[in-house]
């Protein structure tokens, strides 16, 4: 069995006096799409705060391949290898969306060059369109990003995580605010994508869920109370009883 | 239905002006100071030609921090009074040559907008804004406390420069043409060099933080020290501006670090067009003609200027180089 590319122990997560997050311990392989599901407020986004950098934990430990995290700026963690999506589109608007891609590779190549002109590194232009052609937005690479549709904006953010080639891909409802065509599109996106790395993935609409994943983590009060294959989800009676049985149209 | 040569026509007009907008992207800086060389012939006085060059590169100086990182100072005077006080002193009472003394007010003022950079782009937004200000009155105060250095509140005098020594040419500094041609070099340096800073990756950097600070620091980019640099390279440009004013006018007013100052500083930027680079310039041209202009007519001249600015806030949020740029090249 290969060892945990991202291991999470005994998190906690408080604000003032709430709770957010309690005594997660949980642990990522490489290679396979875990989601994690949950009522409103169950602590989903906080979780992906935590795991990326966001937020700092109030107690507990994150580890990536073997190293601590604390300690590691929020803007280190695309370096490492563990980047994300936002549940609000987060594009940079005024911008082409050639130039939303390029700048989010540059991060990684050159930060404080003031002296050599941008048009020099050309490897990022080739790899900025690599990335809008795996996302199918090489058609609109001169548009101003912020005249995209909202299902292009969504896919365009994913393409600015991607451009780093994280080993981790921390996808926050990729399908937000998206009609059922929209959605067909990023489902399709994202098994591409899952072919090539680890992703974890946060959602609501629990058809794509039980489709994609090859396992599942169920957040209830910030408390972890289920993890399993889609199968074992679907059938955990205490998950039933939180989760899905207020939705049972959905399961 | 539309026809499809109606729905042709647009594009094929909006491609026109997009072209001619890359042009001039492309060489702004020679065009710029070709703008710079014809400058003082268009204008109806030599030493409004000056202030031109000075305030214009203070704006477009500014400008880096405010347009392009999209963080809005009130304190810049700080390193243009900063730069100007330490020429003015170098050449005063330690009787440095004039270039030493250039050199000295830019580094000078480096230092204080690393300083004043470290302290402020902890905050943001309006806190911000107003630590600039507070620290930057802070510098106006020390300034005001400190006569027998600054003078105090008469201002710093007596660093006249009459002759300057350049490649074994002795050039007569009072001449007005060529005092004009002298601080013209220092503007297009600063011009060049803030072209080349935003053609950089770090310029690329700066606007991803100015469109979305949250995409950039998840991209990997450390924003507090990227808005510390673009801070201290702002500040330095700014500081050559008031090196050049001290020479220009071998006076230092104390009002030259006062908040009012900061404040002119902002009002041209966005005069001319904040979200150009030679767009500050022309706001200092035409803030320093209106004001030339309508002080002959009434000492109230800042009102009229001052309801222009407003108009042009409301109307024309690209300013005038930025609306010219965009629209009326169509």
């Amino acid at each position: 069995m290969n060892a945990p590319l991202l291991a999470v122990n005994d998190i906690g997560v408080r604000f003032g006096g709430f709770v957010a997050l309690q005594g997660v311990t949980t642990e990522f392989r490489p290679g396979r799409v875990t989601s994690i599901i949950g009522p409103n407020g169950a602590g989903k986004s906080t979780f992906f705060n935590v795991l990326s950098g966001v937020l700092t934990p109030s107690s507990g430990s994150i580890r990536f391949k073997g190293d601590d995290l604390k300690g590691t700026k929020q803007h280190e963690f695309v370096h490492r290898g563990i980047a994300r999506s936002y549940q609000i589109t987060n594009i940079f608007p005024d911008l082409s969306v050639h130039e939303n891609v390029r700048v989010a590779a540059q991060a990684s190549r050159s930060r404080y060059n003031i002296w050599t002109n941008r048009n020099k590194f050309t490897e990022l232009d080739a790899k900025a369109d690599a990335a809008l052609e795996a996302v199918g937005l090489v058609t609109k690479r001169d548009e101003t990003a912020k005249f995209l549709a909202h299902g292009q904006q969504r896919a365009l953010e994913i393409a600015i995580a991607l451009i780093s080639n994280p080993e981790v891909l921390l996808l926050d409802e990729p399908t937000a605010g998206m009609g059922p065509e929209e959605t067909k599109e990023m489902v399709a996106l994202l098994e591409k994508l899952a072919a090539e790395r680890t992703i974890l993935l946060v959602e609501h609409k629990m058809k794509m869920i039980l489709g994609l994943s090859d396992r599942i983590l169920v957040l209830h009060h910030g408390r972890l109370i289920a993890d399993g294959t889609p199968h074992d989800i679907q059938t955990d009676p205490e998950v039933r009883r939180v989760y899905l049985g207020q939705n049972d149209g959905y399961a | 239905m539309t026809s499809p040569a109606l729905t042709v026509s647009p594009s094929a007009s909006a491609r026109k002006p997009a072209r001619f907008k890359s042009l001039v992207t492309k060489y702004r800086v020679p065009l710029s100071i070709l703008a710079l060389c014809l400058l003082p012939w268009l204008l109806p006085s030599k030493a409004l030609a000056v202030n031109v060059l000075i305030y214009g590169t203070v704006a477009v100086g500014y400008n880096l921090l405010f347009g392009y990182t999209g963080l809005l100072s009130f304190g810049h005077a700080a390193f243009v009074g900063t730069g100007a006080y330490i020429t003015g002193i170098a050449i005063g009472q330690f009787g440095v040559p004039w270039y030493l003394a250039v050199l000295m007010g830019v580094i000078g003022g480096a230092l204080l907008a690393f300083v004043m950079g470290a302290l402020s782009t902890r905050t943001r937004g309006i806190y911000f804004s107003m630590v600039t200000l507070a620290l930057a009155q802070l510098v106006y105060y020390v300034a005001l406390q400190t006569p027998s250095w600054t003078g105090g509140e008469n201002g710093l005098r007596g660093f006249t420069v009459n002759k300057i020594n350049l490649f074994g040419f002795e050039i007569n500094f009072l001449d007005p043409v060529n005092k004009y041609y002298v601080l013209m070099v220092f503007a297009a340096l600063a011009l060049w060099l803030v072209s080349r800073i935003l053609n950089s990756p770090f310029g690329a950097a700066i606007e991803a933080i100015r469109e979305n600070e949250r995409r950039a620091r998840t991209c990997g980019y450390n924003v507090e020290r990227t808005k510390l640099l673009s801070f201290t390279l702002s500040g330095t440009i700014c500081a050559l501006g008031g090196t050049m004013s001290a020479l220009h006018l071998a006076f230092v007013p104390l009002d030259s670090l006062h908040y009012l100052s900061s404040g002119m500083i902002v009002m041209m930027t966005l005069l001319g067009g904040a979200s150009s680079f030679f767009g500050p310039f022309i706001g200092a041209l035409v803030f320093l003609v209106m004001e030339d202009v309508f002080s002959l007519w009434t000492s109230h001249w800042q009102i009229i200027v001052g309801s222009i600015f407003v108009l042009f806030v409301l109307f024309l949020p690209k300013g005038i180089w930025g609306t010219f740029l965009t629209r009326v090249m169509r």
